[in-house]
């Protein structure tokens, strides 16, 4: 039985939506889900209804990974066991939560982290974050005045903190997501999974595409999948044809690339294949 | 008796009032409450989680948390921090969750200054909070132990608002009650309207409409003008178990049968210094000392107030371009009444407020036609 019942507000095709899902389901019902401003918090419905079957507690934008760890600590002084987990944005987390989300990583809080990267500040209609990747249109960053910075190393900045648990998911991999929220369950201490969530409205494509684009994603090597435990770094290659092809086709089905040159999108191509994360 | 600094007050309070869990962020003067709540909850005199966060802003959103997760809390901090606090305010008050906060008035800057005035918490009047203010360190003490059944009864938030330096860093003989006694005084049965619930799980804090907004906010105001009768009770079920005595308004000369033609209106440690001065005083004076901002006690100041000629506040604040914040709210308080009020501000930015300084301003007042804009003690 799905923790999210029918009748949520998300938008049709809508990924973060389906990740929510799989990540309740996966950690079951004695779960409290703390949920900034982002999509998710509309999504789950206005008072008095909600979609989430379990405890949820909305909070302020830049506070998610210190209100659940402030969650934490009161359950455990109640001896309650729990899982205690964030849904929030990239906005949430890359931006604007970055601090509290730092804090609560040094501390190692006992909490899980998500972050569903739909790469802009979808919620408010589609402005740029410091997830959007170079070359997008955003309504902050429109057509010619596309964003010209790449996106923010996240799991880098992670990685920097030693925290137990870092890892990259996608819904087009479900078993690969499953195992990883259950490791992370598992785990004590503080635990991060950044997950891709294409976005139908704010990337302008067909909703019907919302996995396949996950799936372009991955097997361009634009978003690897990758598992830290400890500083200890698996990554799972992924055999592709060609992934400049992948990688164009990606680029080809969304509207907000669709300014770009052909020049461009090599630029794009050459940029991200030297970042840190290339495999 | 003991020897207690303002913070330390607190300190012995937070221990007292046995809190679960306390978020802690430095800031000059509130260093000595986390430093001395720290080293208790290390050496196991306090059984409290402590979490050393990385900025007030997480330090309110921390004790939000826990209070959801049904947790007592505690956190403290001053100007700047409180500043950067304010969204959580907002959150703590709307969110009906009895947080206890102890804030050190310290000047906002620029130019930086670490010394005592209101501006800070006085700029968060409209959040939401309850805030009591102390005169001295014994009443720092009590206020805390008062402000959990208080915040707990009323579902609504509490700020325990004392001086920078002149209360927090002062040491006072201080009566510090034992545990026994103040763990029957708050031995009251709380019953939290909301929380974590896995059986029944439900949203807190979620999307809401027009409608269900405008009835919650109402039923907030509703529930702050039961909250000023319940600070009256729980003054007096205060004085019952510890026979200390902190009501709403406080004064000196100020009888039932007498009453003076002039009241002069101050908070804080600025009414230790004008209840010194009033003290067989040549003028014909009373005093009247505000402990709550919120809610105000209107109705028990247009009462003590009625048939003088002249309301006297000296603020230790300022709203830039009105005057004297204390000032404003006795005026609207008094509205309708033939009491003319008189603003002054002194003690601006820590700096010291004499008997010699009250007394300029008294004299001033019974010689002047009241200003619309308020008088600096230092143009007199």
């Amino acid at each position: 039985m799905s923790l999210i019942s029918k009748g949520h507000i998300a938008c049709q095709g809508c990924a973060a939506l389906s990740t929510a899902n799989l990540i309740l389901n996966e950690l079951g019902p004695r779960t409290v889900a703390v949920i900034p401003a982002c999509c998710l918090s509309v999504c789950n419905g206005p008072y008095p209804s909600a979609a989430f079957k379990i405890p949820v507690v909305n909070c302020a934008f830049e506070t998610a990974a210190i209100t659940a760890a402030g969650i934490r600590a009161g359950l455990d002084r109640k001896k309650e066991e729990a899982n205690v987990v964030v849904l929030a944005g990239d906005g949430g987390t890359y931006d604007i939560g970055l601090g509290a989300l730092s804090g609560a990583a040094e501390r190692n809080d006992n909490i899980l982290y998500v972050c569903y990267d739909n790469e802009a500040y979808m919620n408010t209609g589609i402005q740029r974050s410091s997830a959007t990747p170079y070359g997008a249109h955003t309504m902050t960053t429109p057509k010619e005045g596309y964003k010209r910075e790449h996106k923010k190393d996240i799991i880098g900045i992670l990685k920097a903190h030693d925290v137990p648990y870092i890892a990259t998911a996608t819904i087009t991999k479900p078993g690969d997501f499953k195992k990883k929220v259950r490791k992370a369950k598992d785990m004590k201490g503080f635990r991060f999974i950044l997950a891709f969530t294409p976005c139908p409205t704010g990337w302008k494509f067909d909703p019907k595409y919302s996995i396949k684009m996950a799936r372009l994603a991955v097997n361009s090597g634009l978003f690897p999948l990758r598992e830290i435990v400890w500083g200890e770094e698996t990554v799972k290659k992924i055999k592709t044809e060609d992934s400049k092809a992948v990688f164009k086709e990606y680029i080809k089905l969304q509207g907000r690339f669709k300014h770009l040159s052909d020049e461009e999108v090599n630029n794009f191509y050459r940029a991200y294949k030297n970042f840190d994360w290339k495999f | 008796m003991e020897l207690l600094s303002g913070s330390q007050a607190v300190a012995t309070a937070v221990k007292l009032a046995n809190v679960d869990v306390v978020t802690a962020y430095p800031i000059t003067p509130q260093t000595s409450i986390i430093e001395e709540l720290a080293k208790m909850c290390t050496s196991g005199e306090l059984d409290a989680t402590y979490i050393n966060v990385e900025s007030e802003h997480s330090a309110m959103a921390g004790i939000i948390g826990a209070a959801v997760a049904g947790a007592r809390t505690f956190t403290a901090t001053a100007s700047q921090g409180l500043a950067l606090m304010h969204e959580m305010l907002h959150w703590a008050a709307n969110g009906r969750l009895p947080i206890v906060m102890a804030v050190v008035n310290r000047a906002l800057g620029p130019g930086w200054n670490i010394w005592t005035d209101q501006t800070d918490t006085l700029s968060q009047r409209d959040t939401g909070w309850i805030q009591l203010y102390c005169t001295n360190a014994q009443e720092v003490l009590d206020s805390v132990l008062m402000a959990y059944p208080l915040a707990e009864r009323c579902n609504l938030p509490v700020m325990v608002v004392l001086d920078a330096y002149l209360l927090s860093h002062t040491y006072e003989p201080v009566d510090v009650p034992s545990q026994s006694v103040v763990d029957e005084y708050l031995t009251t049965t709380y019953e939290r309207p909301f929380g974590i619930d896995f059986e029944n799980p439900y949203s807190v804090f979620q999307l809401t409409m027009p409608t269900e907004y405008a009835v919650l906010r109402r039923r907030q105001q509703k529930d702050f003008e039961q909250a000023y009768l319940h600070y009256v009770g729980e003054a007096i079920s205060f004085r019952h178990s510890f026979g200390r005595y902190w009501p709403e308004l406080s004064g000196c000369g100020y009888t039932d049968s007498y009453k003076a033609k002039n009241v002069l209106i101050t908070t804080g440690t600025m009414s230790s210094t004008a209840k010194s001065l009033l003290t067989d005083y040549k003028r014909d004076v009373q005093l009247v000392n505000l402990k709550l901002l919120r809610p105000f006690p209107a109705k028990s100041l247009r009462e003590a107030i009625r048939g003088a000629e002249r309301a006297i506040v000296v603020d230790r604040n300022l709203s830039p371009g009105l005057g004297g914040i204390w000032a404003q709210e006795v005026r609207a308080a008094l509205s309708g009444l033939p009491v003319h009020t008189y603003s002054y501000i002194a003690g601006i930015g820590g700096t010291d407020v004499t008997e010699e300084d009250l007394d300029k301003i008294i004299y001033d007042a019974l010689n002047n036609e009241p200003q619309y804009y308020p008088v600096f003690v230092e143009d007199i």
